[in-house]
């Protein structure tokens, strides 16, 4: 203790030289990753290297103007978050300034110089407590309930690294959230805010291994390559080919309880339609406003590069956080590449020897860090909670052979291969059916048999045989033509049109298409699965294929997407296509 | 205040090296004077307290260490006022059309804020531009980037020209829906650079236009600040000015080449293909400063023009450039050496922006499903023709030709338009219509069931359909 606690007098230093957003520093008395500020204007800033007297901090702030010879004042802290109630239905830049502070502050554009509590320390929420005078409590337990939003209550926990005790006195009704609700006999104060360093991964107590899917209404997904609570998942794909999209669905329409949504290096009106799409749509479940579940983590492409890398962890520590309340948290970050380019950028203005690409010898080793952080887990207050991490990746030239794909795919257990073909002729979601991979499938599929249906997993391997002969069949129609092929081979092939055009593309713009429930997904392949078996006996039964294909109702199995009363359609859909090809023999 | 220095260390392409022992400001211009009396002008590109590194805008021909070296202690400004509306500078913001001194209203540095995402407001405003491939498939809105990607030998100026020309906003009337065209040439020819005056002058878009002129044989590293001259100006006319500003930069290859020149000089460790690492973020510096914003009525929209080196998509260049902007409008060779005009390939061209600019209100109900369905339409036919290649048209169903057919036309009925025409969105939508209705209703799978209605003709189904018969 006695050395951190000199290692607290602070001391200042002086600016030696500025190149873009590293900057160094002499005299400066700083630990690693230390938050300074640099400067007259007080430009925000990490440590990242310490070299004899030298010290480098990387600027989270655009450094234009700065000289030499102006100050650089240390924390004596790490960069960390402020986690408490608020931080739902929020907007922050990398570094957790709320923006719509800051537009307030500084109008439209962003400047610099300025801070920003990342929760409001003014307002006051109702505490509820949950224990009473003379409970016995410890790190991580509940002590009380704060409503967030109309769709969350906010657990306020015992920080962790406290002793904990035998609570002295609770306070219920309204407080900021740096006052006392709870205190201990041994004097510790516990408030609804508390910090946390955000490249520490909060503690939990054990790892567990996911068994219940994330639902994302997405039918390639949920119903082909499916991701676990407590699962990870990349997206490749050049652009164009739909990761923003794809990504925009999961955070629209997962039910996680809570979602984080890191954009992060990626374009500024992306984020603005998510800023005034999300307060307008419902959340499918509850009805109540999806951004009552939400916390965005906005650091577009032209704003920092040195808060482009922090944001991730930004957004990962609050994931956590409120994973330790017994949630299950989604975090989407979108683009991983460009966390990988910022660091790339920082490693190379500290001359540091280039790994793969340009890219840091450490890239591999910091991907591995952030996704470990994924999972489902015990909390140390006994309860479950559960964060997924869905990582979108951009390889340069849509190359899949790159170092942040490559390493990224070491981890990652589902892999949806974003496909610049497939989008170019707009289908959509763009996920390619024979690259992709989901290695949850085994631990899933007890939990759709229990919830779905019982034949949902080989329903599933009967679309994935279906789309492989597709595929295999494709090369000899490429050299001889369709019209060469056998009968059944042709039948087969209008089948896979059916599982692409009908099944596996799905609108997300249109507003029934946008959202397909488990059971739906299920009764649509089912239909294309009728259609098939039936088709195949007339087949057998000796009628044409063209005959077989041209059947009225074929054609409506391509309506079933946008349909919402799907079950009375589907119904009668079946039935039609039974009827209909039996009348043929 | 303006201390001079004699105190040159290293002079090493586009870079100065200069002794210093007062501090000087990180991005802080410089003035160069040369023994013989030449000016140049530079930028502090690293500063420490014992030297500082300049590259200098005027290249370094003619400094030696005799020079004297001042710094004017602010970093670079843009002079701004409504009356550059009409003029012609240079690459580095100097009159060169022999006009009158700017007398600039405000100054401001041409590094530029990001907008707050939070500020932004979301751009949905269809423009028509009167290209049926860019209306019709790929829409442009306003405050979107959305570059031309192009390769050396095609027409990309007379498409950008085009636009610039004919782009408004169908449901504001004409006054209001005039653009104000902001003209950034990079290291473009003297000839190309005259074609572009030569149709701002005809087409009397001059008056409302401020053209910044970097030329092939002006210096590489003043590419560097033309584009941040032209943004910066832009956004005042947007949004202090409430223009609707359409910015087109040309070309981004050379500006590229010049950050690739900087970051030579000053022996960085280079990214792909030797381009610096902080290409992407550099890149996104300029792209990102299009937009509108809340409660201001002015917008920046823009159009970048790159040529790809070998048609190469991958290339790092367009590469980076898609992964930032809004989409992108993809030039054709094949479709350029059949003589289609523009020549516009919709199949790898993309608008990011269009889903929510298009539809009822806004263009037309019919218009994401038509669109949709000739996307796919056009797709399959593009895919059997590398069949018929092999197999001849003979050995394909009756289905598979009419796509084929759908193809062809589709390039010469709705591509071809010509750089003259001017078509208005509903003719561009009629015309997908006239070719949808070579298919039977039932192929139409993309199409709500009451659009079928409303716009598809049979008769046309079936008269081709004789056609195809009666060969």
């Amino acid at each position: 203790m006695s050395q951190a606690q000199e290692t607290d007098t602070v001391e200042n230093g002086v600016i030696e030289s500025v190149s873009g957003p590293v900057v160094t520093a002499t005299d400066l008395a700083a630990r690693m990753n230390d938050v300074v500020y640099v400067g007259d204007e007080g430009l925000m800033g990490e440590v990242i290297e310490i070299e004899g007297n030298i010290t480098t901090v990387q600027v989270y702030e655009e450094t234009s103007d700065v000289s030499p010879g102006e100050p650089v004042e240390n924390t004596g802290e790490p960069l960390s978050v402020d986690l408490g109630p608020g931080m739902l239905d929020s907007i922050y830049d990398g570094v957790q300034r709320p923006l719509d502070v800051l537009e307030e502050q500084m109008g439209a554009f962003l400047d610099r110089g300025v801070d920003a509590p990342g929760i409001d320390l003014e307002k006051e929420w109702g505490f509820e407590p949950t224990v009473s005078a003379g409970d016995s409590v410890e790190a991580g337990d509940e002590v009380g309930v704060v409503e967030e939003t109309v769709q969350i209550d906010h657990k306020v926990l015992v920080p962790p690294g406290y002793d904990g005790g035998v609570v002295a006195e609770t306070h219920e009704g309204s407080f900021t959230v740096d006052e006392p609700v709870v205190v201990l006999e041994n004097g510790e104060e516990i408030a609804m805010r508390q910090e946390w360093p955000v490249r520490e991964p909060r503690p939990t107590q054990e790892k567990e291994t996911p068994t219940t899917p994330l639902i994302s209404g997405q039918r390639i997904l949920d119903g082909m390559f499916p991701i676990a609570k407590g699962g990870t998942a990349a997206i490749p794909g050049p652009f164009g080919s739909g990761k923003t999209v794809t990504q925009h669905q999961l955070a629209k329409w997962a039910d996680a309880d809570i979602v984080v949504y890191v954009g992060c290096g990626e374009r500024g009106n992306e984020m603005t339609e998510v800023i005034e799409d999300f307060p307008e749509l419902e959340d499918p479940v509850t009805g109540n406003p999806l951004m009552s579940r939400t916390c965005l983590i906005a650091n577009t492409s032209n704003m920092p590069v040195a808060a482009r890398e922090s944001c991730v962890y930004t957004g990962i520590t609050i994931a956590e956080y409120y994973r330790d309340m017994g949630y299950d948290v989604a975090l989407m970050a979108d683009s991983t590449s460009r966390w990988a380019e910022a660091m790339r950028e920082i490693s190379s203005r500290l001359e540091e020897m280039p790994g793969e690409e340009g890219y840091p010898a450490y890239l591999a080793a910091r991907l591995s860090e952030f996704y470990e952080r994924a999972g489902k887990f015990t909390n140390i207050n006994d309860t479950e909670g559960s964060i997924s991490v869905i990582g979108a990746v951009s390889p340069p030239g849509g190359d899949f052979s790159e170092p942040v794909t490559q390493n990224t795919l070491r981890i990652v257990k589902t892999f949806w291969a974003l496909d610049a073909d497939l989008a170019e002729r707009r289908h959509f979601p763009s996920i390619n059916w024979n690259e992709s991979y989901s290695l949850y499938q085994d631990q899933l599929d007890p939990w759709f048999r229990e919830h779905v249906a019982d034949d949902w997993p080989e329903q599933r391997q009967w679309a994935v045989d279906t789309l492989d002969e597709e595929s295999e069949l494709e090369e000899i129609v490429q050299l001889v033509g369709k019209d060469a092929l056998p009968d059944d081979q042709q039948l087969t092939l209008e089948v896979a049109r059916f599982l692409r055009e009908a099944y596996l593309q799905q609108n997300a713009f249109h507003d029934v298409a946008t959202f397909s429930e488990p059971e739906k997904t299920y009764r649509m392949l089912g239909a294309i699965k009728t259609f098939n078996d039936a088709a195949f006996d007339a087949l057998d039964a000796g009628v044409p294929v063209d005959e077989i294909t041209d059947i009225d109702a074929a054609p409506r199995l391509n309506r079933m997407d946008t349909t919402a009363e799907y079950d009375e359609f589907i119904d009668e859909l079946e039935a039609d296509i039974r009827s209909q090809l039996q009348e043929k023999y | 205040m303006q201390k001079e220095y004699k105190t040159i260390t290293e002079i090493s392409g586009p870079l100065v090296f200069a002794e210093v022992d007062e501090p000087v400001g990180y991005d802080e211009m410089v003035e160069i004077e040369t023994p013989n009396g030449e000016t140049r002008r530079g930028q502090v590109l690293e500063s420490t307290s014992e030297f500082v590194a300049i590259q200098v805008f005027e290249g370094t021909s003619g400094i030696d260490k005799q020079s004297s070296v001042r710094f004017l202690g602010e970093t670079l400004q843009m002079p701004l006022t409504e009356d550059l509306l009409g003029r012609v500078l240079s690459g580095s913001g100097e009159p060169i059309d022999g006009g009158p001194d700017i007398e600039p209203d405000e100054e401001r540095p041409i590094v530029g804020a990001a907008i707050n995402p939070t500020a932004r407001e979301y751009p949905e405003e269809f423009i028509q531009t009167g290209v049926s491939s860019i209306d019709g498939m790929n829409t442009l809105v306003r405050g979107q980037k959305l570059p031309i990607f192009s390769g050396s030998g095609l027409p990309h100026n007379d498409l950008a020209l085009q636009i610039a020309r004919q782009a408004t906003v169908p449901e504001e009337g004409d006054d209001a829906s005039e653009f104000a065209v902001i003209f950034g040439a990079m290291g473009i020819t003297q000839e190309e650079a005259n074609e572009f005056m030569d149709d701002f002058e005809r087409t009397g878009a001059l008056e409302r236009s401020i053209v910044f002129m970097n030329l092939a044989d002006d210096p590489a590293v003043e590419r560097t600040v033309t584009p941040r001259m032209a943004l910066t100006t832009a956004e005042y006319l947007a949004f202090e000015e409430d223009y609707h500003v359409l910015v087109i930069l040309t070309d981004m290859t050379n500006y590229c080449e010049a950050l690739r020149e900087i970051g030579a000089a000053r022996e960085e460790v280079p990214g792909r293909r030797g381009y610096p690492g902080y290409m992407y973020t550099d890149l996104a510096q300029l792209y990102e400063r299009a937009g509108r914003i809340e409660g201001r009525d002015g917008s920046v929209t823009q159009i970048p023009i790159l040529t790809m080196p070998g048609d190469d998509e991958t290339h790092p260049i367009p590469d980076l450039t898609g992964y930032i902007t809004e989409g992108q409008v993809m030039m054709d060779r094949d479709l350029h050496s059949q003589g289609y005009e523009p020549p516009v390939n919709v199949l790898p061209s993309l608008s990011r922006l269009m889903d929510d600019g298009i539809g009822e209100g806004l263009t037309r109900a019919d218009h994401a499903d038509v669109k949709d369905q000739l996307f796919a339409a056009y797709a399959e036919g593009e895919d059997l023709r590398d069949l018929v290649n092999i197999v001849g048209r003979e050995a394909l169903s009756e289905r598979d030709n009419k796509y084929l057919d759908f193809a062809d036309r589709f390039e010469t009925e709705f591509v071809d338009q010509g750089f003259d025409a001017n078509r208005d969105i509903d003719e561009t939508l009629d015309i997908a219509w006239e070719l949808l209705s070579m298919f039977p209703e039932t192929e139409l799978n993309r199409i709500d069931e009451e659009a079928i209605e409303q716009y598809y003709h049979e008769d046309a189904a079936e008269a081709d359909a004789e056609e195809v018969t009666a060969d």
